[in-house]
C-alpha cells in the first residue's frame, strides 16, 4: 500500500531531480555531496592522506628499529620534542608511533579508505541503482569519519602525544592515565574519534545492505551480481554485527577512565599507590574487543578478495571459476569470522578447552579461504591474461592470500601461537595476510577504475614499475620478519640491543628497513600518476578494459543519476567472457539473450524465448 | 524535508521487481540489528563478569516493574494510534500519540527515580560491577528511548498537522516498528535482569 503511495511521489520526484542535476553548486557538488560517486572519491582520498601518514610512521620507527645508534636530530623539524636530547627518538613516543600506525592502517586506510571507496562507488553502478538507498545518511557517513578523522589527528599533535597502549588498546594500560602519558588525553580523543568512526561505518553499512538488497535493477538477481557486490555486501554485514560491540567496549573503558567504574580494572598498585578498583577484568575487555578485531579482519580482507575477482575475470578473458563457490566461500567466512575471536587470546589464561575449540574454528577458516585461492588460480588458468596494472596487483593479492595465509595456519595453532605470540613473525603474518594484501587490493581497484571515477587512464608504465617496487618490496620487508619472529623478537619493543639474543639480527632488521624505506618511496610513483593522470591521463574509452558489468554502459563520467535514460535491465550474469560461440570475447550484462543466439547454451536458448516478453516491456518503457 | 523526498525518489527508480520493503524501513531494521548487538555485548560481558565472582548481590528495586508497566501502556497506544491513523481516524490517532508520549516520558521519568531508589540501597555506578553494569545498561537503553521520544514527538507534531495518514504510513510505521522495538529491548532487560542480578 505504501509503495503505491510512494510510486506516485517518485514520478514528480524524478522530474524535480532531473533538472537539479546541472545547477549543482560547488559546495554541494564536491563538499557535502549525496552523490555516492563523489562521497566515495571522498573516501578514497581521505584515505590515501591517511595512508601517507601511517606509511610515514611506520618509516620512523624502522629507522628505529633498524639503525638503533643513528642520529635523528634531523627529525626534530618535524617531531620537535619528540627527540631526546640525544638525539633518539622518545621511548613513548615509539609507542605512540606503533599505536597509531596500527590504527590508522586498520581503521582509517583499509576500512574507510577500502570498503568506504568501493562500496560507495561500485555499488549503485555495478547493481544498477540511481544511487544509495539514503544518500543523506550516505553523506553523514564521510562526514562522521572526516569528524573522527580530524579528532584522531589532532591527537597527534597534543603535548603527551597521541594513544601508546597499542592499537588493541589493552586495559589497564590504556585505562590508567597515570600509566603512560599517551594513556591521558591522547586515549580520550582516540576513544572519541573511534566512536565517530564507529558511527560513520555504521551509516555507511546500513546504507550498504540496504541498496544491495532493495535498489537491484530489472534482472539483477542475487545470482547475477558481481562478486565485487557480494564482497561489499558481505562486509558491511560483518561490519554491522561487530561494530556495535567495539562501541560496547569503548564505552565501558569511557566510564572506566573517566567515571571510576571498575568494569575492567580490580586490584591494582601503581607509583606506590592501590587504586580503589574492585571486581573488574581486563579479559572481559578482549574479549570484547577482538569479537570486533577478527571480523575486522575480514572486514579489511573481503572487498579486496572482491574487488580481484572481478578484475582476475576481466583481464584473464574467463569467467570466475566457480562463481557459487566463491559466494559460498565469502559466507563461509562471514560466518567463521565472528567464532574465531579468541585465538588472539590463546595466552591470556584462556581456558585449553576453550582454546582448542577456537583453535579448531580458526583453521576450519583455511577451507573456504584455499577455495578462493584455488578459484583464482584456476580463474587465471589458460586465460588470455592481459597484463594491465591492476591485474598484477591482484596477481600479487594471490599471492599474498597464500604466503599470508599459510603462516596463518601454524598461528591458528594454540601449541605454536604459545610460541609465536607477540613476536614479529605475528606481525609478518598480518602485514602480508591483511595489510598488504588488503593495499594491494585498494591499489588494484584504484587502477582498474580509475577510467570510471576521473573518465581518464592512468599511466600503464608508472603503474608496472609501481607494482614490482610494491611488489618486490614487500617481500622483502616480510620475509625476513618472519625469521626474526622464530627466534623470539618481540614487537612493540623500543630498544633491543641491550639484548645479546637478539643482536645477530642487527643485518635482518637493517635489511627490513632498507626495503621498507625502498618501497614507501615507490609509493609516490602511485601517486604521482594518480593526481597527474586526474587532470592530464589520457581520456578513457567507454569500456576500457572490455569489461561486463554495467558501470561500463554508464555515460564515462556519469552525472548523479549515474544513467541519463532508463537504467539498463540485467539478463545475465556477469562473467561471461571468450563465451564459445560468441563474437566477440565479452557480452556485458545488458545484453538479452535473445540477441546472442550464436553463443547461448541449450538451457539459455530456453531462457531466451522467455525474454522476449520483458524485452518487449522495456522498449516500451524506453520509447 | 527535502531529503525525504530525496530518498523516497531513490527508491523509487523503476526497480519495483526487486524491490520488496520499503528502504527506509529496511534501514530502520538494520538500526535495530546494531543496536541489538550492543546490548548483547553487553549482556554477555554482564554473564561472563558475574560467572568470575565478586559479584554484589541485591534486590532490583520495585519502581523497575512499575516503569515496565508504563512502557508496556506506551506501546500499546502506540499500535492503537498506528490503526488510527491507517484508519483515517485524525482524533483517535492525536489522542493516542499525547498518551503515548506521556507514557513514554513518564518511563524515562520513572527510570530516573528508579536510580534514586538504587542508590537509596547502596548500589552505586561506581563501585562493584555489578552495580555499574545495572547503570550502564539501563542508561543505554534510556539513551536509545531519548531518540524514539523524539521520534514519536516529530510523529505526532505531523500528526497535528494532519501529515499523518493512510497515504503518507511509513513514517508511521517506522515509528511504531523502533518504539515496539525499544520496548521489547526493555522486557528483555528488565528480565534479563530479574534472573541475573
Amino acid at each position: 500500500m505504501s509503495t503505491a503511495a510512494a510510486e506516485v511521489k517518485i514520478g514528480q520526484d524524478t522530474h524535480h531531480d532531473e533538472h537539479h542535476d546541472h545547477e549543482q553548486s560547488f559546495i554541494s557538488k564536491y563538499i557535502f555531496t549525496t552523490d555516492h560517486k563523489m562521497i566515495g572519491k571522498q573516501f578514497l582520498i581521505t584515505g590515501i592522506l591517511w595512508g601517507l601518514i601511517g606509511v610515514g610512521m611506520s618509516v620512523i620507527f624502522r629507522l628505529q628499529l633498524g639503525f638503533p645508534e643513528m642520529q635523528l636530530e634531523w627529525l626534530r623539524p618535524l617531531l620537535g620534542g619528540w627527540i631526546t636530547e640525544a638525539g633518539k627518538l622518545d621511548a613513548e613516543f615509539y609507542l605512540a608511533l606503533v599505536t597509531m600506525h596500527g590504527t590508522i592502517m586498520v581503521f582509517f586506510v583499509l576500512t574507510a579508505g577500502l570498503s568506504g571507496t568501493f562500496s560507495n562507488y561500485l555499488i549503485p553502478l555495478q547493481i544498477g541503482a540511481r544511487d544509495m538507498a539514503s544518500g543523506f545518511m550516505n553523506m553523514l557517513s564521510y562526514w562522521f569519519f572526516f569528524l573522527s578523522s580530524v579528532v584522531m589527528m589532532s591527537s597527534i599533535f597534543i603535548e603527551t602525544g597521541p594513544a601508546a597502549g597499542g592499537w588493541v588498546v589493552y586495559p589497564p594500560l590504556s585505562a590508567l592515565p597515570q600509566a603512560i602519558q599517551g594513556s591521558q588525553l591522547g586515549m580520550t580523543l582516540w576513544l572519541v574519534a573511534m566512536v565517530f568512526f564507529i558511527v560513520s561505518m555504521l551509516l555507511g553499512g546500513i546504507n550498504y545492505i540496504t541498496t544491495v538488497i532493495n535498489l537491484r535493477t530489472q534482472g539483477m538477481s542475487f545470482t547475477r551480481l558481481p562478486l565485487t557486490i557480494w564482497a561489499f555486501f558481505l562486509t558491511a554485514v560483518i561490519g554491522l554485527l561487530s561494530f556495535p560491540v567495539l562501541f560496547a567496549a569503548a564505552l565501558l573503558l569511557v566510564f572506566d577512565r573517566s567515571f571510576g567504574t571498575s568494569f575492567y580494572l580490580s586490584e591494582i598498585y601503581i607509583g606506590g599507590e592501590a587504586l580503589p578498583n574492585m571486581g573488574g577484568s581486563p579479559i572481559l575487555y578482549q574479549h570484547l574487543f577482538w569479537f570486533l578485531g577478527h571480523p575486522e579482519v575480514y572486514i579489511v580482507l573481503l572487498p579486496a578478495l572482491g574487488i580481484t575477482s572481478e578484475i582476475i575475470a576481466t583481464n584473464s578473458r574467463k569467467p570466475i571459476f566457480g562463481y557459487r563457490a566463491m559466494i559460498g566461500s565469502m559466507l563461509g567466512i562471514t560466518v567463521l569470522s565472528f567464532v574465531v575471536w579468541a585465538h588472539h587470546m590463546f595466552v591470556s589464561g584462556l581456558n585449553p578447552f576453550l582454546g582448542s575449540v577456537f583453535m579448531f574454528l580458526t583453521l576450519i577458516i583455511a577451507i573456504p579461504s584455499a577455495v578462493k585461492v584455488f578459484n583464482y588460480l584456476t580463474t587465471l588458468w589458460k586465460g588470455n591474461i592481459i597484463f594491465t596494472p591492476a591485474t598484477l596487483f591482484s596477481i600479487g593479492l594471490v599471492s599474498f592470500f597464500i604466503s599470508g595465509g599459510l603462516t596463518g595456519i601454524f598461528l591458528g595453532n594454540s601449541v605454536i601461537d604459545i610460541q609465536l605470540h607477540d613476536t614479529y613473525f605475528v606481525v609478518a603474518h598480518f602485514h602480508l595476510v591483511m595489510g598488504s594484501l588488503s593495499i594491494f587490493g585498494l591499489l588494484a581497484g584504484v587502477y582498474h577504475w580509475f577510467p570510471k571515477m576521473f573518465g581518464r587512464m592512468m599511466d600503464e608504465k608508472l603503474g608496472y614499475i609501481h607494482f614490482w617496487f610494491t611488489f618486490i618490496g614487500v617481500y622483502m620487508i616480510f620475509f625476513p620478519m618472519h625469521y626474526i619472529g622464530i627466534a623470539g623478537f618481540p614487537r612493540r619493543y623500543y630498544s633491543w640491543t641491550n639484548f645479546d639474543a637478539f643482536s645477530s639480527y642487527t643485518d635482518l632488521n637493517m635489511f627490513v628497513s632498507i626495503a621498507a624505506i625502498v618501497t614507501v618511496t615507490a609509493q609516490f610513483i602511485f601517486l604521482f600518476n594518480f593526481f597527474y593522470s586526474m587532470f592530464r591521463g589520457r581520456k578513457a574509452p567507454q569500456n576500457p578494459w572490455r569489461s561486463n558489468t554495467l558501470e561500463w554502459t554508464a555515460p564515462i563520467e556519469p552525472g548523479h543519476g549515474n544513467w541519463p535514460g532508463e537504467i539498463p535491465t540485467v539478463y545475465r550474469w556477469p562473467y561471461d567472457y571468450s563465451k564459445p560461440g560468441a563474437e566477440e570475447d565479452f557480452i556485458p550484462q545488458h545484453i538479452p539473450l535473445s540477441e546472442t543466439p550464436e553463443s547461448n547454451l541449450p538451457h539459455e536458448q530456453e531462457l531466451a524465448k522467455k525474454e522476449v516478453v520483458s524485452k518487449k516491456d522495456n522498449a516500451g518503457a524506453e520509447a | 524535508m527535502d531529503k525525504s523526498i530525496n530518498l523516497k525518489q531513490r527508491m523509487a527508480q523503476s526497480n519495483t521487481k526487486t524491490l520488496s520493503m520499503h528502504p527506509l524501513k529496511f534501514a530502520l531494521w538494520l538500526f535495530i540489528v546494531s543496536i541489538v548487538m550492543i546490548f548483547a555485548a553487553l549482556t554477555s560481558a554482564y554473564i561472563v563478569r558475574q560467572a568470575e565472582g565478586d559479584w554484589l548481590i541485591y534486590d532490583l528495586p520495585v519502581s523497575f516493574l512499575r516503569n515496565t508497566i508504563l512502557l508496556v501502556l506506551s506501546s500499546i497506544s502506540m499500535q492503537l494510534a498506528y490503526r488510527a491513523a491507517k484508519k483515517d481516524n485524525f482524533k483517535s490517532l492525536k489522542v493516542y500519540m499525547v498518551i503515548t508520549a506521556v507514557f513514554a516520558i513518564s518511563f524515562l521519568v520513572g527510570q530516573y527515580l528508579s536510580w534514586g531508589d538504587l542508590v537509596a540501597i547502596d548500589v552505586y555506578f561506581v563501585g562493584n560491577p555489578a552495580g555499574s553494569f545495572l547503570y550502564v545498561l539501563t542508561g543505554m537503553h534510556a539513551f536509545h528511548l531519548i531518540t524514539g521520544v523524539i521520534f514519536i514527538l516529530i510523529m505526532l507534531f505531523s500528526a497535528f498537522k494532519f501529515n499523518v495518514h493512510s497515504k503518507n504510513m511509513v513514517k508511521m510505521e517506522m515509528c511504531t516498528t523502533y518504539w515496539h522495538f525499544l520496548d521489547g529491548l526493555w522486557l528483555y532487560l528488565y528480565i534479563f535482569l530479574l534472573l541475573n542480578h
